[in-house]
């Protein structure tokens, strides 16, 4: 019997049993003798200086051991470049307790370190502060003429600047048969995974530390604490098999991480330090925005002119920038182009890379725009599409490495039933409510990046696969076992999958949707080799079958290495093994993409999301009661959490456009919904029918395995699809996010 | 000038000395030496080294602390451990029976219910609560009855498919 | 959050005993509430006395007159989900069902539903001037981000609302709340019982020292034929009420006999206004009847930056909710806008 392959099974996940019987570990839950308990204190204050931290007070409780701050940190890293990340924009990254100066609202400016939970969150309470506080500014919207251009650094590779400007934008606009342009405002938004973030360092002595981080980079946290600590790489290990979501938010190395080993190394005891809910609002989230678009197109809706200008807030200490305007021109190709891309520094903490980030956020303003041209040119919104339907990526003028968005928009549309829609505005109803049909186009990058992977055959034939990456609930395990197992021609049984661990081969941070392309080449590149070896003393065993034979004349399939013109032939990987002496054989392999070839092509995913809404005429209540996303992302491993993620991805893009807001008193400077009862995520009754297609994409380009990526496509399309949607409903263009129910009444 | 919570009074009331709370957890009692400050979920998680039921908020607004107290699901951040003397609590570790698991753990996995997995223990517990009480008869009700358990991850459809099958399985039986 | 001594009361009388010889002591029932408050270092006690493991208070039984009294240390979701409740007072039961979650209303009781603190942003920041929190010291709100505050009964000192659902539609029933305390039992008219700002914002109600609920008593009319209860809010469950609306209606021939209106998140306390219901009585409902009603209820409204909105939303919620109430079979699970 022939094994069927793995890839394209919708297979379960493989932690399936630890996650829903609570054996699942994540990151603030392991236990050591003796072990402490830190918790943060925050400023109160949004711009200063400290003037007083008394600690006498919370020192004096029995069982308090330690209160750190700036008056008593240990001696650690000075320089910005210790405290610089694989996702660390251009700019000086925030270093806690350095100093007395408070620079945002919230900043950890202490740790309490005392016996028992309950006693630290007392005795942070205990701490009295004092400031000298300073003038501040958190609002993008009075600010705007203070924007500049971002700076460029290391980060910026994978975030290009817009594209440069083509044509006579505003000539050909003026011109335009058609005309729309809209202005468009984002809040600011929180990831709030449901896992506090939360770091427990056991100290092990002689300089040794094991770290259980709540992390999307076990390399990343790794590198930072041996590098401000001054500890050896190989004596800091950072372990994180378990991630309680992560969306972007632990790209970077939090604070906590710094506060627990700092509090470890020091007191030389194991320490763990968990966030509390309202500090989860106090590094990094989805920065607010303003964009404004101006569209033209022709009379035939042929879009010659796009305009699409974006300003971003940032930190006064680093440059976070997105990809924001740089979207349309992909989609559409118009000769006329006009792209910006600004900053404005705010006393804030530097934002940081939320699910889609730049794309979730521009991809609004363009396909309401699209949208509203649709209605102003009297075309249907799906055919207007169709219209600017491009091959190619006229922002580069680069051919796609594969594009099936035409499948998207057409399968999409069918599923959803898109002809039954009435173009008028406020023509359908259900009842009380008006019934809207909006439809977006959703694209994202494919991106992969270099890593490495380590691939082990055992005596008992079992094939052990290492990796430092991490699983934040994408399906990792599961799918890189998928990989692996196939490419040695085993059942899924036979295969191990260990990750999550800094000691394993080097992964980058796992984030951006290239974490499949990135982790499976490492393994394909770390297969190859090992099939390699394991051939080549199959061929050189003395009475075996394949003596003689080359690689190209054998399949590994079914555990064993057979002649392809005759499954006869054939050694098993046992025998292999047990001509090795019984010893292991190992390959490791460091994959880089191909970036000469890569480079002349466009590599992305698109979708085509479709949504129905129903609002409340009266009472403005929204409802997203339908929704069908068509996705061409590549190859799709496992179709069960690959659709998973695009459901996932959905539900954000709900969130987005009519719940989540992270709330700011801009007299305070401060979040004042700091806590999931008032920072809105979606409820279950908040979510209706959703549906997933996955049209055939086949990519040889993108990368050996032709994955393009999915854990950011799902979301990109829905927030325009549902203000489309609400337009079509109400006959309301809502430009900010979230539309509230007031937005319509 | 700003101080941290300038309201509280700074004498410590650390003096009250831990108490023996006996809780009967997944059918076995328990005997706990807690002060009254502590509070049922951190008394499962870092006394009795039950770290299954998750901490998502400790102030009541995401469920993923959701256990089975006295057989009805409650949210063990807004309890003390000292008020549930002699409940029987039952989190997600008791939930499988002799290696067996549930009908919704086995749902959840068929349905890929979670993705992360950390409000999983919650909303498991929460759906078994639901069961018991009976009140949920169509899709909207059950969705409406677990809206207490919040999932980052938009697990939402695969979460209701899964607690559906299994409602409509013991429907049948 | 700071320790406390703890004290596990068998009766009311020892309950009452234990909070009159312990200094600042504080009833615990539910604790859904004071849990979270004191986690937020909002809060504090240096004694708590557990209410939950007294005997008498839990049972709802029919009273004389026919009417029924729900035991104060009821959870919230037996409460509901009781069949006299649920059979006689169907409007109570839709409102607490539209409060909280299912795991809080397993836990939250009856008088506790009674006590809960507003959630405004501001009272519970320790950090920013509240003077519910710490009187004297101003109004936050007011100035700032507003759209989740009151429009009705507000003034300078506090703009703040009173949360709950279940109180909402007992204001409706004109419930009475049964107490206990070291001055001996009294019963307090559910109007009388929470209280608006004045000039003392720090109360919410007007329950004296020491006194504990014992009981809810509910008058033999549940106006169980016509009744809805319609909240609105940010998302369809597990959220405060932006408004909310409490419908009782009396029809007899086609006409109003007698209507009942209060409403929630709207005010420091379940809002009534005798004027609208008056107006109501002898009347046919229809839609431009109830428009009127609503337009005389909200007649003091006061908007403020962000929450003016309030004011027309809550007139369209009242009025749909008068239309529900000719329909209660339309209600859906969340307490959300149906017909």
């Amino acid at each position: 019997m022939t094994l069927i392959p793995s890839i394209g099974q919708p297979v379960s996940r493989l932690e399936g049993y630890q996650k829903v019987t609570g054996a699942a570990k994540y990151a603030g839950e392991y236990k050591a003798p003796g072990m402490l308990y830190g918790y943060v204190v925050n400023s109160t204050v949004t711009k200063g200086k400290i003037t007083r931290f008394d600690t006498a007070k919370a020192m004096s409780l029995p069982g308090v051991v330690e209160v750190f701050s700036h008056l008593n940190r240990p001696s650690v890293g000075k320089f910005s470049l210790q405290y610089a990340d694989m996702d660390a924009p251009p700019g000086s990254p925030f270093r806690p307790l350095q100093d007395d100066e408070i620079i945002y609202n919230g900043q950890p400016i202490g740790l309490v370190v005392a016996e028992t939970f309950e006693l630290a969150r007392y005795a942070a309470t205990l701490v009295e502060v004092e400031y000298a506080t300073e003038f501040f500014q958190t609002d993008i919207r009075p600010n705007v003429n203070s924007a500049r251009s971002p700076k460029i650094g290391m980060a910026t590779m994978l975030k290009p600047p817009p594209p440069k400007p083509k044509g006579d934008f505003q000539k050909a606009y003026d011109a335009s048969f058609a005309k729309s342009e809209g202005e468009f405002y984002h809040s600011t938004e929180h990831h709030n995974p449901l896992e506090l973030f939360a770091t427990t360092t056991i100290y092990e002595g002689d300089g040794k530390l094991t770290i259980y981080d709540k992390t999307q980079g076990t390399v990343n946290s790794q590198l930072y604490v041996a590098n401000i600590f001054g500890l050896k790489y190989k004596n800091v290990r950072v372990i994180a098999p378990y991630v309680g979501g992560a969306f972007g938010s632990a790209l970077r190395p939090q604070y906590q991480l710094f506060m627990s080993v700092m509090a470890a190394l020091e007191l030389k005891r194991s320490v763990v330090v968990t966030l509390d809910r309202s500090q989860m609002f106090t590094f990094g989230h989805r920065p607010q925005t303003i964009q404004t678009t101006q569209f033209g197109a022709d009379a035939d809706g042929k879009v010659n002119a796009l305009h699409h200008a974006a300003i971003g807030e940032t930190s006064r200490f680093e440059d976070y920038t997105e990809v924001v305007v740089n979207w349309a021109h992909m989609i559409y190709p118009a000769e006329n182009t006009l792209m910006q891309y600004k900053l404005v520094e705010l006393d804030v903490f530097s934002p940081l890379d939320m699910r889609a980030p730049g794309g979730a956020t521009g991809m609004h303003p363009i396909e309401t725009t699209m949208d509203d041209l649709a209605y102003k040119l009297k075309i249907d919104p799906l055919h207007l599409r169709l219209i600017n339907y491009s091959e190619n990526d006229a922002s580069l003028n680069r051919p796609y490495s594969s594009k099936e968005l035409m499948q998207c928009y057409l399968q999409g549309a069918e599923k959803f039933g898109w002809d039954k829609r009435d173009p008028e505005p406020r023509s359908m109803r259900h009842g009380n409510k008006l019934v809207g049909y909006g439809m977006a186009t959703g694209i994202w990058e494919a991106n992969s990046l270099p890593a490495r992977a380590e691939m082990i055959l055992t005596k008992e034939g079992k094939l052990q696969v290492n990796s430092a990456v991490t699983d934040i609930g994408t399906g990792t395990l599961t799918v890189m076992t998928q990989v692996a197992a196939d490419e040695l021609g085993l059942p899924m049984e036979d295969v191990i999958f260990s990750y999550g661990d800094s000691k394993k081969p080097f992964a980058p941070i796992q984030g951006g949707s290239f974490t499949v392309s990135t982790i499976g080449s490492a393994i394909k590149a770390a297969a190859g080799s090992l099939r390699k070896k394991l051939f080549k003393k199959a061929a050189s065993m003395k009475n075996g079958m394949l003596k003689g034979l080359e690689l190209e004349d054998v399949v590994f399939k079914n555990g064993r290495i057979e002649l392809k013109t005759d499954p006869l032939t054939f050694v098993t990987y046992q025998d292999i093994i047990a001509e090795n002496n019984n010893e292991p054989i190992k390959a490791l392999k460091f994959s880089v993409p191909n970036v000469l070839k890569l480079k002349k092509y466009s590599r992305a995913t698109h979708s085509a999301a479709f949504v129905e809404v129903e609002v409340d005429e009266e009472l403005g209540v929204i409802n997203v009661t339908r929704a069908v996303t068509a996705v061409a992302a590549g190859k799709i491993i496992n179709p069960k959490t690959a659709r998973s993620q695009i459901l996932g991805g959905m539900v954000w893009g709900i969130s987005k456009a009519i719940r989540e807001e992270t709330i700011t008193d801009h007299r305070l400077g401060k979040y004042m919904n700091q806590n999931l009862g008032e920072y809105h995520i979606p409820v279950h009754a908040d979510i209706h029918e959703l549906d997933v297609i996955f049209v055939e994409e086949n990519d040889d380009i993108v990368n050996a395995l032709g994955t393009k990526g999915v854990g950011e496509i799902g979301l990109v399309a829905m927030p325009p699809a549902i203000a489309n949607a609400i337009f079509h409903a109400t006959g309301k263009r809502i430009n900010h996010l979230p539309i509230h129910l007031n937005d319509l009444l | 000038m700003n101080t941290n919570f300038p309201d509280i009074p700074a004498s410590p009331k650390t003096t009250f000395s831990a108490r023996p709370v006996t809780l009967r957890i997944n059918g076995n009692p328990v005997e706990l030496n807690v002060l009254p400050w502590v509070s049922l979920l951190d008394a499962l998680r870092e006394y009795a080294g039950l770290t299954g039921t998750k901490k998502g908020c400790d102030h009541g607004q995401c469920g993923a602390c959701t256990v089975l107290c006295d057989g009805e699901r409650i949210l063990s951040c807004l309890t003390l451990a000292v008020m549930k003397e002699g409940s029987e609590i039952t989190t997600i570790e008791g939930v499988a029976q002799d290696g067996e698991l549930h009908p919704l753990q086995k749902a959840f996995i068929e349905h890929d219910a979670f993705q992360c997995g950390y409000c999983t223990p919650g909303q498991i517990c929460s759906a078994i609560g639901l069961l018991r009480e009976g009140k949920a008869e169509t899709r909207d009700e059950v969705k409406e009855l677990m809206s207490g358990n919040l999932c980052r991850c938009g697990a939402n459809t695969n979460i209701i498919d899964a607690i559906m099958d299994v409602k409509n399985l013991s429907a049948h039986e | 959050m700071n320790n406390f001594d703890y004290f596990r009361a068998a009766s009311v009388q020892e309950a009452i005993g234990l909070s009159v010889e312990e200094d600042d002591a504080k009833y615990i029932a539910g604790g859904t509430n004071l849990i979270d408050l004191m986690k937020y270092n909002l809060t504090d006690a240096h004694t708590l006395v557990d209410l939950t493991k007294i005997r008498d208070h839990h049972e709802i039984q029919e009273l004389p007159d026919g009417g029924l009294r729900l035991g104060a240390f009821e959870t919230n979701a037996k409460t509901a989900w009781h069949p006299l409740v649920e059979g006689r007072y169907p409007l109570l039961s839709r409102a607490i069902l539209a409060g909280a979650t299912a795991q809080i209303r397993n836990m939250a009781t009856n008088g506790g539903n009674l006590l809960q603190k507003t959630r405004c942003y501001y009272f519970y920041d320790a950090n920013v001037p509240c003077n519910k929190r710490e009187p004297g010291s101003g109004c936050s709100a007011i100035g700032g981000y507003n759209r989740i505050m009151a429009i009705l009964g507000t003034n300078e000192h506090c703009i703040a609302v009173f949360p709950s659902d279940m109180c909402v539609a007992l204001a409706a029933l004109d419930a009475v709340v049964n107490v206990e305390g070291p001055q001996g039992a009294r019963s307090i008219p559910f109007a009388d019982f929470h209280r608006l700002p004045g000039n003392t914002p720090q109360l919410d109600n007007n329950l004296q020292e020491g006194e504990i609920i014992t009981g809810i008593d509910l008058p033999a009319n549940g106006y169980a034929q016509n009744y809805s209860y319609l909240k609105i809010r940010d998302r369809n469950s597990y959220a405060f009420a932006l408004v909310s609306v409490a419908t009782g209606l009396k029809l007899e021939d086609g006409h109003i006999q007698s209507a009942r209106i209060a409403l929630g998140g709207v005010a420091h306390k379940p809002w009534r206004d005798e004027a609208a219901e008056n107006f109501l009585k002898e009347k046919e409902p229809s839609v431009p009847v109830f428009r009127e009603a609503a337009e005389i209820m909200l007649a003091g409204a006061v908007g403020y930056e962000h929450n003016a909105f309030k004011i027309e939303l809550a007139k369209r919620a009242i009025v749909r909710n008068c239309m529900m109430a000719l329909n209660p079979e339309t209600q859906v699970p969340g307490a959300g806008p149906s017909l």
